[in-house]
């Protein structure tokens, strides 16, 4: 999970950030309250999500609850990764 | 100086030069063509006037006048507004009907004033060399004047890259400034003071109005009628543009009406679909029979005029939309008009910005913070963006709730869409981060708010700030006035006539945005005006593609070069690099990419067009 969440926070620096590294990219930070992301940008990340991990992400998964911190991401990434060894 | 406006008055130009006062003048000849030079000199010789704009109840005012025992030499508008002042002094400039500009010379008194229409649709722009006053309609005739510089004023940098548009007075020049709209200055004695000649303002909340809907549509139609009417006034011919939208179609059926002979009307049409309302433009031209031409419009266009359009704008801009209507204008020039009727200022006096709906909706949402359902609502007010569509409730709720635990913010309506915008400055460099000093333009903007601001209803707050900000210091300026004088055309504008501004001020609030129905009264007004598919069509903005648009354009590369940047000193060259890759490899569809991309070009562009010190910030924070 860790390599999950350093892989996130590497794509939200170089595409939301354009490199910019002062700012906290802590695991817990609302990508939304931090205003890194917009309407475009999580659709941007639920797209680099699909492609890096290979999971498929329905509609209804697309949710703060989800997507709104690194550290979500993470998590959400390694549950659908593990629902999709189980099955 | 006044040869560097010329593209404003190729038709003639005059000098008026007394010991210690020069005019210039540019004329663009549209009034009493045989007789309307400039500067004008009363008959006793004591006044001169040197005017931009027009007096569109000068018919009027010259009639009463008339009554009143006094003569004219010639049939012009100028001599109208030349002998009232003479009369009435400033006193004059509530009588007028208009849209202007003007300096008029006190001989007898030494005393110079200097006033702009109450709208701010014609420019004004000043600087002081010591004690000595210079002034123009553009700011590129006072960089003439020795020992005026041009420097990017970093605060009013900040102002456009948080709310569209730096506040009068500053400008995009440090120390040159522009004369507010509806402010009068007088300069005499070594000195000069200013003040607001005019004013918008709206009832009190809870203020009742006990007039039908029916009655206030028929006095809007009665109003808007001879607003129009008054601006057919010309000694050429007058066109009008027709984007597809009910504000020009409103105009265009209220003009085709009048004038008798058919109505020459104009447009963009665009290549991609998402831009594009020709469709709508074929049937208001159908309906009216109007003589129509238009000027298609693609990307490389777009990028072919942006560094031209810079030299006009005179600042920064973060969207490319003034670009196609630079080129509509030189269409309408060569088609042989030069003045053109179009709908702007309806959706700022009627509330038919999306931002008005977003901010009813905000209020709505946050009643009820956990609710499913009320979030749904911002997917109907922007149907044509399909990022918003795809989005969950809890998503839509998070992007529209900037500023939603703060419902008494005088900025509340337009919080997130300011927030939005100043995402783009995470492209600064340090130097211009430490000019500012954490400066923040929103502070700015409330700061200038009037008192009684906080007694109106939240829509009509939201309307001030439309219409006294980002009306003048946007839509009329970089969209409007630079745009068409850019190729000597002079666009005018039935809903901005004061008597409607003040009319649409005091209509109830139910009756402008009913629920979600935006410039309701004004639809019921214009029934039978404009097809029923017009006036019931959802609301487009008008856009125009942004930074797909400068892929192909070969100067884009240099001006954005990390060494072009870095000598600019305003950005941060790694970080502009970045997005300029990302808008070559990708087609950004992100507002804050865009607006980003194409402020950070037409930056870059203000600078090596103007700037005569490139590290000027640099060496100021040092």
């Amino acid at each position: 999970m860790q390599n999950t969440a350093s892989d996130i926070r590497t794509f939200i620096i170089e595409n939301f950030l354009f490199g910019d590294t002062s700012q906290d990219l802590g695991d817990d930070v609302s990508l939304i309250e931090a205003d890194l992301v917009d309407s475009t940008g999580i659709l941007e990340l639920v797209a680099f999500v699909e492609t890096t991990y290979g999971v498929a992400i329905a509609d209804a998964d697309i949710v703060p609850a989800n997507f709104d911190s690194i550290g979500r991401i993470a998590a959400f990434v390694a549950a659908k990764t593990q629902a999709t060894e189980a099955a | 100086m006044a040869q560097t406006v010329a593209h404003r008055g190729p038709d003639e130009m005059g000098l008026y030069a007394d010991g210690e006062i020069g005019l210039g003048h540019r004329r663009l000849s549209i009034v009493g063509l045989a007789d309307g030079q400039q500067p004008m000199h009363s008959a006793d010789g004591n006044f001169v006037l040197s005017f931009n704009g027009e007096i569109f109840n000068y018919v009027e005012l010259r009639a009463d006048l008339v009554a009143r025992g006094h003569r004219f030499r010639t049939g012009s508008d100028t001599e109208v507004l030349l002998k009232l002042f003479e009369l009435k002094g400033e006193a004059a400039l509530d009588r007028l009907n208009g849209d202007f500009a003007f300096a008029i010379y006190d001989r007898h008194n030494r005393r110079l004033t200097l006033a702009r229409d109450r709208i701010g649709v014609r420019p004004l722009f000043y600087t002081w060399r010591g004690d000595t006053l210079v002034f123009a309609s553009e700011v590129k005739a006072l960089l003439e004047v020795p020992g005026v510089h041009a420097e990017m004023d970093a605060e009013a940098l900040d102002q456009i890259f948080t709310l569209w548009a730096p506040i009068a007075p500053q400008t995009a020049f440090e120390g040159i400034f522009e004369l507010p709209p509806a402010h009068v200055m007088t300069v005499e004695n070594g000195g000069a003071t200013s003040r607001a000649w005019w004013s918008l303002d709206f009832p009190d909340l809870g203020e009742a109005d006990t007039r039908s809907e029916a009655d206030i549509a028929d006095e809007l139609l009665a109003l808007l009628d001879d607003a129009t009417r008054i601006r057919l006034r010309a000694d050429v011919p007058v066109g009008a543009y027709l984007s597809g939208g009910l504000d020009s179609s409103i105009v265009s059926a209220l003009a085709a009406r009048q004038i008798g002979n058919r109505l020459r009307t104009f447009s963009v049409t665009f290549d991609s679909a998402e831009h594009d309302e020709s469709q709508f433009q074929a049937e208001m031209v159908r309906a009216l029979g109007t003589e129509h031409t238009s000027i298609a419009t693609s990307g490389a266009d777009i990028a072919r005029v942006f560094p031209d359009l810079v030299r006009h704008t005179e600042r920064p801009i973060l969207r490319t939309a003034p670009a196609p209507l630079q080129r509509l204008s030189a269409h309408v020039r060569n088609a042989g008009y030069k003045v053109v009727l179009t709908g702007e200022g309806s959706d700022e006096i009627f509330a038919g910005y999306d931002i008005f709906r977003e901010a009813r909706v905000r209020r709505f949402v946050a009643r009820q913070p956990g609710s499913r359902l009320r979030p749904h609502l911002f997917r109907r007010l922007y149907h044509y963006l399909p990022g918003i569509q795809s989005q969950s409730a809890e998503y839509l709720a998070a992007f529209f709730g900037a500023g939603a635990d703060r419902l008494d913010d005088p900025l509340f309506s337009h919080r997130p869409r300011f927030r939005a915008t100043a995402q783009t400055k995470l492209f600064y460099s340090e130097e211009l981060r430490a000019r500012l000093k954490g400066y923040d333009a929103t502070e700015t903007l409330a700061s200038r708010l009037p008192e009684r601001f906080a007694k109106w209803h939240p829509l009509h707050q939201a309307q001030y700030l439309e219409t006294t900000f980002l009306l003048p210091g946007y839509i009329l300026s970089s969209q409007g006035d630079r745009v068409s004088m850019a190729n000597a055309v002079e666009g005018r504008f039935p809903f901005l006539d004061h008597r409607l501004v003040e009319f649409a001020a005091r209509i109830p609030t139910e009756m402008k945005l009913k629920g979600l129905d935006e410039k309701h009264i004004l639809k019921r007004a214009a029934e039978g005006l404009v097809p029923a598919s017009i006036a019931g069509r959802s609301k487009q903005p008008y856009r125009a593609p942004d930074s797909e648009s400068f892929r192909e354009a070969g100067y884009v590369d240099d001006i954005l070069s990390p060494r072009a940047v870095a000598d600019s000193g305003l950005f941060n060259p790694e970080a502009v690099a970045k997005l300029a890759r990302k808008a070559r490899a990708t087609t950004m569809t992100g507002f804050r990419d865009n607006a980003a991309f194409v402020g950070i070009l037409s930056t870059q562009l203000w600078q090596r067009q103007f700037a005569t010190k490139t590290k000027s910030l640099t060496s100021n924070a040092a």
